[in-house]
């Protein structure tokens, strides 16, 4: 609104409130203001009458009482002795799982299906298409349960694998066999996986009743570590390069700093595999990852991926064909072309909407509801709902949980959109 | 003169091209084996493809499309084919095919909600064509054409059939001879779709529509005296005393005098598609006014109405859909005076309009941030006050950019309507599938069903998706 | 900008149920109909058929209460409800009466201000497992994962049970019976927990039910029965009498097909049975008033789907395709639980 700052001074009229311009807005804003306060002691109001018609009050305290239910799928160590809040927390690294991992497929494959699309292979191209397009235009929810319907249809129950005695001296085989050389069995109710296991761990310590592992944090810094110092390598052989024109070999101690300390580290600690075996009902030993996670993972990535995938294809579409034809002009090959030319510019465009579709993906991890994934919004938002009956307690906290993480993620967004900002004019 | 020659007197015919470079093998060789990578994507995409033929062809040339249960489907299946064989069972689709579409809707209705769909074209059209006689008479006599088709194939009686006919006839001619007249459906047609749908007596929509005149009256009476907004508000203020005491004794009072009634429908028989469109499109369309507001409100330069707009945005976009609907279900009831008590599909609504005038919200705040400063300049230069530069200027530009955002905040949306069945509706995708496999008959059917309606989510959207395309290559007017 | 208003407002004004008076009764017949918060998937108990009416044991009691009141058991609205959704529809006022096999338990009772009236199906949560597993008790189950629905009693009593044996087991909780049954048919889990009752009706509609066995154990009391809302004492009163008039109807060999009968004979005799009498209104006996009903409640509720125990054999007795035996449901005076109080 432009003012003119020098108007001569009027004595003040109450008429002026509705119509100067100096004064309106903030007539208006006064007005908006009471009117969304009167709206929210509106709702403050029916709320407590209602609650109190109910007999019910508000109260955070179930939280620390027994939770009394048992969750298949738990990152921290949880029983049906633990609190509400420990499964609320249970629930809350089941979204993380799911979320980074989708978004980590999503990309990979959104990517590629993106290029692809735009491959001069005829075939591929017109599959991407159609790909891009079923997936687009089917709720999502619809992918989640038929992909999870498919493996557990699909796959072979457990007891397919098992192997008697009989059987062998019939000669027969099962019906079933492991993956990978015995390694790895996808059932229809889980994906078994190996192990590591240590002979000598370094121990762990609990904080804030999350157990913290001190081998694996070992490990990690250990890796860290060496791939600072292969960096540091790298660095000074560009820079010895540069100054003489020779570069000097660094491949084999690439490969030694990469690899020898974790060796010795693992070999020191004792490092070596449990395998999954057939025991009984189902397999024991080894990580055993339920379909619920993999389903929901799987279709959620999927379905994200062709949103990615239509953005990574605008975005190199919108560079501007000259760019690509200056690289071949300088003679760089097509791959490289990508890499270095289109691929850097392209990404200003492409980023943006990638990380809302990263926001997307952790919001549709609540569609797991459907196939009984317990993430947040199964223990918080559903079982412990719905065995302590505090559904605006529940409901008010897990809104504000999830609008904490989507908030985390728009300001990276807009950290993001400010630093790539193209400085103009 | 018969003497050797040094050059050619006589052209020889062109010969082909080599074999690798003619045809479909120089067609092969360029678009899929140009070089050792394509080859193997080539070969992987044909190893993709064919073992998803391998694996649906059989399953889909067994489908059974006459039976009464799942076992009947599989005995038929192994008479046909073999012990081993499995068959589509699509006579579940043949047998439960209304619920899937009306879901618990009175069977005798059916012609209602088509009728409602059909008229929704109608509406459209002057927004799609306004005032284009050849492409909007073509299509509202192809929808009319495909209405009085749909009815006959429901089993309509013939009286309502004739009805309808009637009356997409005179629309047909209306589009003929006044396209521009055809503004009059589109503005009666959330009131008539109301009454299609739900029924009851015609005089409660009417007594509402009073409502809207009074408030339309009071409006353009006053605002010359106290300014567009607060016209506005005494406007609703009327409107509101009419709604809240006047129109009950005037619905009544009319209601005994002229019974006229069409049998009255509960939101609870809702179900399918019928109540993915209901929720979808009441929700867009209600949305986008709210939507517009919010993100004006966004731009604004009041910092109170800037920060309520940012607030509200941001949070119904930072919480899951899910959520929002089971606030819908557990919440809501807490938020309202005591004892109120209204429909859970009603509530969902409600709850989704505000969740979508979120998102449009962004999506017009985008149009809006992609006309140049110049406009705005240009309306305040020619002395236009707020209301009148967003009216003329501002918002069909801005609405005209948003418009492929919008439509697929659509898509988004109708697709989102799966998820009611999560607080106990019927949507077609899980809700009425539960009903379909609680019954004896179907209990164990999966496949099918999820199919079924996946495809009809496929065929919609996926239009839906390709017109907005075709609008925004017709729209853009730029030519960059 | 216009269409979207006129919705609102349409809703607003033509939709909201009002702001009505004191009692539940009151609002029902003021409202013209019964709203009773039901299940829509659990076949026997609560499912719309092919045609979209609803039907089932629970919904028969619906049925019956609405025939009490208006004397036509037609007038019933049904909202179904989840698992989940089922006491918040209750508790929110949505539905008069919730009849979707929920279990009477104190914390329900007591915490969510709930009241149980009756118990019209005494049940117990049991396991179904395939016979080609080769358990023969629950105890056996060590390691096995077992498929339960969420939002009820029995995800605390799986974990209690498994606990005090000392045996492990992984959840796989699902939403609802049909996905269960599939989960299970599939072999994704190995047992599948549930009340006995709705393990009878899934093990009915499988291809081959004598591949699969209900084992003994039955880890849980689970009453099953009608809930109101604490604090409307008549309208409780009014649900548990109606559940108790068919019992007493069943006791008393009243039928759907011998109502009329057995009313001509009372009202021709004088020493016919005076609690006949009495329930069925018949001479100046008006029981009926005294919860704010007409003197003909209990002939209504009766003549809507007959009595009791006709209400079982129709909907999951021996003859229908549950097949199940009425074993704990059974009259007192055969052995089962099913008492009524007199009506004096």
């Amino acid at each position: 609104m432009t003012l003119a700052s020098d108007t001569p001074k009027d004595s003040f009229r109450l008429s002026m409130l509705i119509y100067d311009t100096r004064y309106r807005s903030y007539t208006i804003q006064f007005i908006v203001l009471g009117l969304v306060m009167l709206f929210f002691m509106w709702l403050v109001n029916n709320t407590i009458t209602n609650l109190a018609d109910r007999g019910k009050d508000i109260g955070f305290g179930f939280l620390w009482s027994r939770a009394g239910y048992d969750i298949d799928q738990q990152l921290i160590p949880y029983t049906n002795d633990s609190t509400h809040f420990r499964a609320l927390l249970i629930g809350l690294l089941n979204t993380f799982a799911v979320a980074i991992a989708a978004c980590f497929l999503a990309t990979v494959i959104g990517v590629t299906v993106g290029i692809l699309r735009l491959s001069n292979n005829w075939l591929v191209a017109r599959l991407m298409t159609v790909y891009v397009e079923v997936f687009r235009n089917v709720p999502l929810l619809l992918w989640i349960i038929l992909t999870y319907v498919i493996f557990s249809e699909t796959r072979p129950v457990p007891k397919d694998y098992k192997v008697t005695d009989e059987m062998i001296a019939a000669g027969q085989a099962p019906k079933a066999t492991m993956a990978l050389w015995d390694t790895v069995a996808v059932t229809n109710r889980s994906t078994n996986l190996p192990a590591p296991l240590l002979d000598r761990p370094l121990g762990g310590f609990d904080f804030l009743s999350i157990p913290i592992n001190l081998s694996v944090l070992a490990t990690l810094a250990v890796i860290i570590g060496s791939v600072w110092f292969n960096r540091r390598l790298l660095k000074r052989a560009k820079a010895i390069q540069e100054a003489t024109g020779d570069r000097p070999t660094t491949w084999w101690k690439s490969l030694l700093i990469l690899f020898v300390p974790v060796i010795l580290l693992l070999t020191a600690m004792g490092l070596h595999w449990e395998y999954p075996v057939l025991k009984g009902f189902n397999f024991q030993g080894g990580y055993s990852i339920a379909h619920s996670f993999t389903a929901l993972t799987i279709a959620i990535s999927l379905y994200s991926a062709s949103y990615v995938a239509e953005s990574v294809r605008a975005g190199i579409l919108a560079i501007s064909k000259g760019q690509s034809e200056a690289a071949y002009a300088l003679g760089l090959r097509p791959n490289r072309t990508m890499n270095l030319v289109v691929l850097p510019q392209a990404l200003r465009v492409i980023v943006p909407p990638m990380i809302s579709q990263y926001l997307n993906i952790t919001k549709n991890t609540t569609l797991g509801t459907a196939i009984s994934y317990l993430d947040l919004k199964g223990t918080l938002g559903g079982i412990t709902l719905n065995q302590t009956g505090r559904e605006l307690e529940c409901m008010m906290l897990m809104m504000l949980i999830y609008l904490v993480i989507s908030l985390m993620i728009s300001t990276v967004l807009n950290v993001y959109n400010t630093s790539v900002k193209l400085k103009e004019r | 003169m018969s003497k050797s020659s040094f050059v050619r007197t006589a052209m020889i015919a062109p010969s082909l091209p080599p074999a690798s470079e003619r045809g479909v093998i120089k067609w092969l060789r360029e678009n899929l084996f140009s070089g050792p990578f394509n080859t193997i994507l080539t070969l992987v995409a044909i190893w993709a493809i064919y073992t998803l033929i391998k694996g649906s062809v059989p399953w889909l040339s067994n489908s059974v499309w006459n039976a009464e249960s799942l076992r009947e489907c599989r005995d038929i299946v192994i008479a046909q084919s073999g012990e081993e064989a499995t068959g589509a069972c699509w006579a579940m689709v043949r047998v439960r095919w209304n619920q899937f579409l009306f879901g618990l809707y009175e069977v005798s209705e059916y012609w209602r909600p088509t009728t409602a769909f059909a008229l929704m074209f109608v509406a459209l059209t002057p927004v799609l064509y306004y005032g284009l006689r050849r492409p909007a008479t073509i299509l509202v006599g192809v929808v009319s054409v495909l209405l009085v088709l749909a009815l006959f194939g429901l089993g309509t009686d013939s009286g309502h059939i004739l009805m309808m006919a009637a009356i997409m006839a005179v629309l047909t001619a209306v589009a003929w001879i006044a396209p521009k007249r055809l503004v009059i459906v589109t503005i009666l047609f959330p009131l008539i779709a109301f009454y299609m749908l739900w029924g009851g007596s015609v005089w409660g929509p009417v007594g509402t529509f009073v409502g809207f005149a009074i408030f339309a009256l009071v409006w353009w009476i006053s605002q010359r005296f106290v300014g567009v907004v607060v016209a506005a508000a005494v406007g609703l203020i009327a409107a509101a005393i009419w709604w809240g005491t006047l129109q009950t004794a005037f619905t009544t009072a009319l209601h005994t005098a002229m019974p006229i009634e069409l049998l009255y429908i509960r939101s609870d028989d809702f179900g399918g598609f019928l109540l993915a469109f209901v929720i979808g499109i009441t929700a867009i369309t209600a949305s986008l006014p709210i939507g517009i507001l919010l993100a004006l409100g966004r731009q604004s330069d009041m910092p109170i109405v800037k920060t309520l707009s940012v607030g509200f945005i941001e949070f119904f976009r930072g919480v899951p859909l899910i959520t929002v609907l089971f606030a819908a279900n557990f919440m809501l009831l807490y938020f309202l005076p005591p004892r109120t008590n209204f429909d859970l599909i009603l509530r969902v609504i409600i709850v989704v309009i505000i969740f979508a005038s979120a998102y449009i919200a962004e999506v017009i705040r985008g149009g809006l941030a992609a006309l140049p400063r110049g406009q705005y300049e240009a309306a305040d230069a020619l002395g236009l006050d707020y209301w009148q530069a967003q009216r003329l200027i501002i918002m069909p530009q801005a609405l005209k950019i948003s418009i492929p955002g919008i439509v697929s905040s659509f898509i988004g949306l109708f697709k989102d309507t799966t998820l009611v069945a999560l607080v106990g509706l019927m949507d077609p995708l899980q809700g009425v599938t539960k009903v379909v496999r609680s019954d004896t008959a179907w209990k164990g059917i999966y496949w099918e069903p999820y199919l079924f309606v996946g495809a009809i989510f496929f065929l919609v959207c996926f239009s839906m998706s390709r017109y907005s395309m075709y609008l925004e290559n017709k729209l853009k007017t730029d030519h960059r | 900008m216009k269409k979207s208003v006129l919705l609102g407002a349409l809703a607003a004004t033509t939709m909201i149920a009002g702001f009505a008076s004191a009692g539940t009764l009151d609002d029902i017949k003021a409202r013209g109909e019964l709203i009773c918060g039901s299940n829509n998937g659990l076949t026997g108990f609560g499912a719309p058929d092919a045609d979209g009416n609803y039907q089932g044991f629970d919904v028969s009691l619906c049925k019956a209460i609405a025939a009490a009141v208006f004397g036509d058991q037609s007038k019933v609205k049904y909202v179904p409800t989840t698992g989940e959704t089922r006491f918040t529809a209750l508790a929110s006022g949505e539905v008069d009466v919730l009849v979707r096999n929920s279990t009477w338990t104190f914390s329900r009772d007591n915490d969510l201000k709930f009241d149980f009236v009756a118990v019209n199906y005494y049940d117990g949560q049991g396991f179904m497992v395939k016979k080609d597993l080769g358990v023969s008790s629950a105890k056996e189950l060590d390691g096995a994962t077992v498929c339960i629905q969420t939002g009820t009693t029995t995800e605390l009593n799986l974990a209690d049970f498994f606990k005090t044996n000392g045996i492990a087991y992984t959840p796989v909780t699902v939403a609802d019976d049909a996905e269960a049954q599939r989960q299970y048919e599939a072999g994704a889990c190995d047992a599948f927990t549930t009340d006995a009752s709705g393990l009878a009706s899934t093990r009915a509609a499988m291809a081959d039910p004598t591949a699969h066995i209900i084992l003994p154990e039955i880890i849980s009391k689970e009453p099953l029965g009608p809930v109101v809302r604490h604090g409307d004492n008549n309208w409780g009163d009014i649900v548990r009498w109606v559940h108790f008039a068919l019992v007493i109807a069943e006791e008393k060999g009243i039928t759907q097909a011998n109502l009329a009968e057995v009313i001509a004979k009372s009202e021709a005799d004088e020493a016919a049975d005076p609690e006949v009498k009495r329930l069925l209104g018949i001479g100046d006996n008006d029981m009926g008033v005294m919860m704010g009903l007409d003197k003909m409640w209990a002939r209504n509720a009766i003549a809507a789907n007959g009595n009791y125990g006709e209400i079982f054999e129709a909907n999951i007795g021996t003859s229908t395709p549950i097949g199940l035996a009425r074993g704990l449901n059974a009259l007192w005076t055969q052995g089962g639980l099913q008492y009524a109080p007199p009506v004096r």
